[in-house]
């Protein structure tokens, strides 16, 4: 296995862009795929003569399981437990990783087979098993890739979405052989060759895996019926193959009815891969005798949804299916990909979905929803139409409220308590702003049209920005000599 | 189960406290959401034929037979020698295309490897998106079956074939274990470079059989 490689001590937003802007093998790689998606994307949904229509609905339903959330789990549970599954619930990563590993123990299994899984990524699943002496196999390719690269997922559909081919077969050349089958040989870096390497790789732990691990983008609780879509067919294997099957849900993931289940479907393919299907879709209803896993678990998973949830505005974000268009069609996301958000949930909904999970108050949390532009082109693109531009604004409002008590106030605190004192008498502001001219007229003589980084803690934010030199006449001053622009020029 | 420890009541109690606390005041909506209807087949296409034409846009082998034609096209899917496993309830129409089939007495995953194609039908075709659904009754076997061998040959007969999506779900049962299946396997994690056949079987195969003239 490879060391485990997490999140933790991330520098904030700012710092990690900066580094990742600087890779120009990582802008090229992120530029091309977030491209080709979002040309898919676009041709697919434009197929669908009433795909406003869907997103009201889609968003509808979500909104429905949400506002009765605790009547809907409730009933999931009742409809789980009816169909022989085991239902668990816990309140944190801690508790759902415990549950995994004693469903590992007695079961006397030293490895588990992944289905891709953000939640488990969330929960840092795989290093709790590693440290029980429990090894997890990450079966979807792009997972893979990760994995054995020892590298960190950048992307919530494509999590290897910044390493290209030759990178890809390098890894597979260098680790396939420490842990399992090795790649061939003559491994090319055609694309249709790596994955028949992973095919043949994974294959013989399909094949021989006792447990398996899982997600689920949906559960139904008016049926009990859990929910995985996929490409590759690895995801039906772990849900097929093995004895014992633990899916971990998050209590957001819950549909009311086996109906409602209808938009989602046809919303997430077109908005995920650009497909109007992806390959396989999953579905499985507790036990079934003589197909499939014949002990089936499910872990509800709390871990800051409920925080999340009592956040009128942020609540909406629970929504999210996971789709990741709003990373592909983001401005920020294309040039620092999905490292410098520091959590497995990166681009537009990671910015929002991290500080409501977490809550305010560490400083690489509160940085992230101030990584954007506010251009909104998330929200257009968001099969259930989350506004993430009206949450980013509300998160900042509340990361400044975090801090309002400071024994130290921040420099943009101290700067606006300024303006404030000067905004509040005429005569100030006549003085600050004949100041301010001087100064435009001295630096403009100098052929300057901006300023450089700024001395001090206004270095911070001058850093990410262009500040313009400020003009040689105030509009005030303009005004009174124009007489409000009537006898200018 | 042994060991594993009885769910936490406490942690139960608790998540379910703490989601209404965040909710109070908030009124739950009781009726379900009616979503919007699907796409209908182009009228100068016909239904199944453009079912055909999406199952093929996934690089899945589609052919159309007449009801007489069936077992010389299940014949005709599957290479010379092939090993072919069956499910035991396969209608003898399409069984009488097979060739010595092996049938499923609970294989196990590395017998079923071992073959080289399955045969089945399927319980629902969807025109708009090219997809085949699975219920994995008697006629189609357990889900491994149409998993593990690399070539999945599948029977679709006309009248299964519905419109969109929202059409398909008044015709599945939720408490049966679905396979949705839209083309062969996938990916495109290197590069976003559309590949077909990772993990499911790489070879898709659609009879699609006709109404009788």
């Amino acid at each position: 296995m490879s060391t485990p490689h997490t999140f933790v001590g991330m520098p904030r937003f700012p710092e990690a862009a900066r580094a990742a802007l600087a890779d120009t093998q990582l802008r090229h790689n992120l530029a091309h795929a977030t491209g080709v998606i979002r040309g898919k994307r676009a041709a697919v949904v434009a197929e669908v003569e009433n795909w406003e229509e869907l997103r009201l609905a889609g968003a509808a339903v979500k909104e429905r399981a949400l506002l009765g959330l605790d009547a809907q789990l409730v009933q999931l549970e009742e409809s789980l437990t009816a169909r022989g599954a085991v239902v668990h619930w816990a309140r944190d990563a801690e508790e759902a990783n415990r549950i995994v590993i004693d469903v590992a123990r007695a079961h006397a299994v030293d490895e588990v087979v992944k289905v891709k899984s953000m939640v488990t990524q969330e929960i840092g699943l795989n290093e709790a098993l590693e440290a029980s002496g429990i090894a997890a196999w990450e079966t979807d390719l792009a997972e893979l890739i990760v994995q054995l690269g020892g590298d960190l997922p950048s992307h919530i559909l494509v999590p290897a979405i910044h390493r290209n081919r030759a990178e890809i077969r390098d890894v597979f050349r260098r680790r396939m052989g420490q842990v399992g089958r090795p790649a061939p040989d003559d491994l090319t870096d055609e694309p249709a060759v790596l994955a028949g390497a992973a095919r043949e790789h994974l294959r013989e732990k399909f094949l021989r895996a006792r447990m398996a691990v899982s997600g689920a983008n949906f559960a139904v609780a008016d049926s009990g019926t859990l929910v995985v879509v996929e490409s590759e067919g690895n995801g039906r294997m772990c849900l097929t193959l093995p004895e014992v099957l633990v899916s971990i849900v998050g209590i957001e993931k819950v549909v009311p009815t086996w109906a409602e289940l209808d938009p989602l479907l046809r919303l997430l393919p077109r908005s995920s891969t650009g497909e109007r299907m992806n390959p396989y879709t999953s579905t499985w209803t507790g036990i079934t005798p003589g197909d499939g896993p014949q002990e089936v678990h499910v872990v509800l998973l709390d871990n800051g949804r409920t925080r999340a949830l009592a956040d009128e505005v942020g609540r909406q974000a629970l929504r999210c299916i996971r789709c990741s268009a709003c990373l592909n069609v983001c401005p920020v996301y294309e040039r620092t990909g999905g490292h410098a958000y520091g959590s497995v949930y990166p681009g537009p909904i990671g910015a929002i979905l991290n500080p409501l999970l977490k809550g305010t108050g560490d400083p690489q949390t509160d940085s992230l929803p101030y990584a954007s532009s506010l251009c909104g082109a998330c929200f257009e693109a968001c099969p259930v139409r989350i506004d993430i531009p009206e949450v980013l604004v509300h998160l900042r409002s509340k990361v400044v409220d975090s801090h309002r008590d400071d024994r130290v106030p921040k420099p943009e605190a101290v700067a606006f308590r300024g303006a404030a004192w000067a905004f509040a008498d005429a005569r100030r502001l006549d003085r600050a702003e004949r100041l301010s001219s001087v100064a435009g007229r001295v630096l403009r003589r100098r052929g300057r049209t901006s300023l450089g980084r700024l001395p001090g803690p206004g270095g911070a934010w001058t850093d990410a920005r262009d500040l313009p030199v400020p003009p040689a006449e105030s509009f005030r001053d303009w005004w009174k000599r124009t007489d409000g622009g009537r006898c200018d020029g | 189960m042994g060991e594993v420890r009885a769910p936490r009541a406490s942690a139960r109690d608790e998540i379910l406290g703490r989601v209404r606390s965040a909710l109070q005041g908030v009124e739950p909506v009781t009726t379900p959401v009616v979503a919007p209807p699907g796409a209908a087949a182009p009228a100068s296409v016909g239904l199944v034929d453009h079912f055909a034409e999406r199952v093929a846009d996934y690089r899945a082998v589609v052919v159309h037979c007449p009801p007489d034609g069936l077992a010389a096209a299940v014949a005709a899917a599957l290479p010379e020698g092939a090993r072919v496993v069956v499910p035991d309830g396969l209608p003898d129409a399409v069984l009488a295309g097979i060739t010595a089939p092996v049938r499923d007495a609970g294989l196990s995953a590395a017998e079923l490897d071992a073959v080289d194609a399955v045969v089945t039908c399927c319980r629902v075709g969807i025109a708009e998106t090219g997809t085949i659904v699975l219920d994995h009754e008697p006629d189609q076997g357990r889900r491994a079956l149409t998993l593990v061998p690399d070539r999945h040959v599948c029977v679709v007969y006309a009248d299964q074939v519905v419109a969109d999506v929202p059409d398909a779900f008044p015709l599945l049962d939720p408490r049966r274990p679905l396979t949705w299946v839209s083309g062969p396997s996938a990916t495109s994690d290197i590069e976003l470079d559309r590949v077909e056949g990772v993990h499911g079987p790489r070879h898709l195969h659609v009879i699609v059989v006709d109404e009788p003239a």
